[in-house]
């Protein structure tokens, strides 16, 4: 079986306790979460977990059922292999030396990304997109020199039919 | 009116008509232990959690009602763990209180506090901590609704002392509903005729019937499904007691020290018919070989038991008892007939080559006494038992005809089992004869509980196998580990039970040889006081048939044979 990316929609009580129950879920079980990102939802008992877990087909399927069973947990959807938007957002602080800072703001100006925050060397940059887009500044900006990183794990939602 | 905390807990025990709950109180728990005092709902003082989990296990187990247990914060919780765990892995349905440190010392490492929902998370159904008493009614009215329904299993309670000393207006809630919890019951029925369709094709089909049958109270449905096709039956450990193992079609157990029978009628088979049990690796044995032939149909309550160990050519989820009916209306209504003779036949064949048995010499052998037990029990008493060797010959060779006889921790293994839960079961059932079916290991674990037995007058018959050791990692020692009896030997530290009983104002009878049996436990069972039986039995005396972990269920050594 080929071990593949699956991105899971977790619909739960937005109660204490109920994240630790589906990472302790995940790690008592050995399946692996690879991000993972929570937030209330527009009913304030209802939170929505979005989640990249990267499994084969019958263990995707077992970590579903298994997080269904879970009491708070409201509605599993798994978002891979239909139509979907996913968006995620990083925090790049980029060194910035006087000879690079022309070229950082011209890879801002294409990734349409934002100057969040300047210093003597550093630019912090906020880009948001998928993770093709994710990984393509990154590539671009590594060799200039990444200071720190901070990434909100994905973020998705279906498309509704048009 | 408003009622304290402590007397709404009380009120709920009222409202769900538990008749009785086990515990030990402790700091926290003093302002409900006052309201216990005068209360209707008898409680029982334990000599440890465990001990007081595992009766409320063995109540739940023997009369399929919530059983029901309090605990006092920090070790008190801890110490409910393992009941916990046990009756999590059998789905037992179950009910535990602790008490917390008060809401503003919670996070604090106060005195004896321990976070009791982090603990206990991944060992119970579900688990809540109350933060206001206008919660508390609804709460644990929410966990007797969720430890009942679905896959049952134990929830646990915890209450902050402070929670149980306010004040609030009691109500009970009439009707629960969670919007995140729906379990399904009825099976689909397009499901259910497709099983139709694999059965009226199959040549060789066995029934694989486990402790979902029981859970459900479906023994019957079950009976009149496998006897009106013909379809022989094997149960788990857990199942024991689902089909009557005096029928002709039952096979006895399968798996790791099931039946020769049973397992090539398994791995021989074209369709395994599994309802309410789980495939686990004690049933399959190397999971790559196990029934190559065989098509499966898998009815289960839980879909995640489904297609989790072996995939399921067709999964039925629901109630085995729901889905049963719907089954056996199906049969009636299409009026369907099948004939397995030749199937039958070579089961027959190998009942004859590989019957269960054992050496029946001039020795003193465990497997003797079980079946004099159920001699002289007329087959009708319940059996508790502890685990390892007692176990599996308790399995093995007391027949059980009726659900609920056998109180046995199948899946998580917990010595220390039996006897606690034979109490919870004599508590429920007064008129019934009840044997722990020890070893001289396991019942050292809840031996303090002899105490609680005899304060209550429970008359619970204790059993022991006592062969010096830890009798059934000993036998794996012997056989692949070139005898080296590591860790194994109790002989020379193990106490005189006779003596040990009698200290604790029970009797002790000692059986030195075989023709003592009968007369000890005809004996044992006019008294009406805890009675340990101290069998002293062959000391490498092993289970058989026996399949080594790891390889296919067909390869069953059986010993003697």
């Amino acid at each position: 079986m080929t071990q593949q990316k699956h991105i899971l929609s977790i619909l739960v009580d937005n109660q204490p306790g109920v994240l630790s129950r589906i990472a302790g879920l995940f790690s008592g079980r050995g399946y692996n979460i690879e991000s993972l990102s929570v937030a209330e939802t527009i009913d304030p008992l209802v939170s929505r977990i979005t989640m990249v877990t990267i499994a084969d087909t019958p263990v995707v399927e077992q970590i579903m059922k298994q997080l269904h069973k879970l009491i708070n947990v409201i509605k599993v959807y798994e978002l891979t292999g239909s139509s979907y938007v996913q968006r995620e957002m990083a925090l790049i602080k980029v060194q910035a030396k006087p000879e690079h800072r022309a070229e950082i703001l011209r890879i801002v100006d294409i990734f349409r990304c934002k100057v969040v925050d300047v210093g003597q060397g550093h630019y912090t940059l906020e880009v948001t997109g998928d993770e093709d887009k994710m990984e393509a500044i990154l590539n671009l900006l590594e060799p200039i020199g990444i200071k720190e990183i901070a990434k909100t794990g994905i973020i998705a939602l279906f498309r509704e039919p048009k | 009116m408003k009622k304290t905390g402590a007397q709404i807990i009380v009120e709920c025990l009222k409202k769900e008509k538990v008749e009785i709950f086990f515990g030990i109180p402790g700091g926290v728990l003093l302002p409900t232990f006052d309201v216990i005092y005068d209360s209707p709902v008898k409680f029982v003082l334990c000599r440890h959690e465990q001990g007081a989990a595992h009766m409320a296990d063995g109540y739940a187990r023997a009369t399929g009602k919530v059983g029901v247990c309090i605990a006092t914060s920090g070790p008190g919780a801890t110490n409910l763990a393992t009941g916990l765990a046990t009756a999590h892995m059998d789905s037992i349905p179950m009910v535990a209180f602790t008490g917390q440190v008060a809401t503003h010392l919670v996070g604090n490492d106060a005195f004896q506090e321990a976070d009791t929902t982090g603990v206990t998370r991944s060992i119970t159904k579900h688990n809540f901590m109350v933060r206001d008493v206008k919660d508390l009614a609804t709460t644990i009215a929410k966990a007797f609704y969720l430890a009942r329904t679905g896959r049952k299993g134990p929830v646990l309670v915890d209450i902050p002392m402070d929670i149980t000393r306010q004040t609030c207006e009691f109500r009970y809630p009439e009707n629960i509903k969670m919007r995140s919890y729906n379990p399904v019951y009825k099976g689909y029925q397009q499901q259910m005729k497709k099983a139709l369709d694999y059965i009226t094709k199959s040549k060789k089909p066995v029934i694989y019937a486990g402790g979902g049958v029981i859970s459900s109270n479906s023994s019957k449905e079950l009976r009149a499904f496998a006897d009106k096709l013909g379809i022989p039956v094997t149960l788990t450990l857990m199942g024991m007691g689902a089909y009557p193992a005096d029928s002709d079609l039952f096979l006895g157990m399968l798996g790791m020290h099931g039946t020769y029978y049973a397992n090539h009628a398994i791995q021989n088979s074209d369709l395994i018919i599994a309802i309410g049990a789980r495939f686990d690796d004690r049933i399959t044995g190397k999971i790559d070989e196990f029934a190559p032939k065989a098509k499966i149909v898998h009815i289960d309550i839980d879909p995640t038991s489904i297609g989790k160990n072996v995939i399921a050519d067709l999964p039925v989820v629901g109630d085995a008892g729901e889905v049963l009916k719907e089954l056996n209306k199906l049969i009636a209504k299409e009026k369907i007939k099948l004939n397995f003779k030749k199937w039958h036949e070579k089961i027959r064949k190998w009942k004859e080559e590989g019957p269960l048995t054992y050496k029946n010499d001039n020795k003193l052998r465990p497997q003797y006494v079980i079946e004099k037990i159920h001699e002289v029990t007329g087959g009708k008493a319940i059996i508790s038992t502890e685990v390892g060797q007692n176990q599996m010959w308790a399995a093995q060779f007391y027949r059980y005809n009726y659900p609920r006889q056998l109180l046995t921790s199948g899946g998580l293994g917990t010595m220390g089992y039996g006897f606690p839960a034979a109490i919870g079961a004599q508590f429920a059932m007064p008129d019934k004869v009840v044997f722990d079916i020890a070893g001289d290991g396991s019942i050292q674990m809840n031996i303090q509980e002899l105490s609680t037995a005899v304060q209550n007058k429970i008359p619970v018959k204790i059993a022991i196998m006592n062969n010096g050791c830890l009798g059934m990692v000993r036998q794996w020692q012997q056989m692949f580990f070139k005898k080296r009896y590591s860790g194994t030997c109790l002989k020379e530290g193990n106490p005189d039970f006779v003596k040990l009983a009698e200290a604790y104002g029970a009797v002790g009878i000692r059986v030195n040889t075989k023709k003592e049996v009968v007369p000890a436990l005809k004996k044992a069972l006019k008294i009406n006081n805890v009675v340990v039986l101290d069998f002293r039995i062959e000391e490498e005396e092993n289970v058989w048939p026996m399949v080594p972990s790891g390889k296919p269920i067909h390869e069953i050594m059986r010993g003697l044979a």
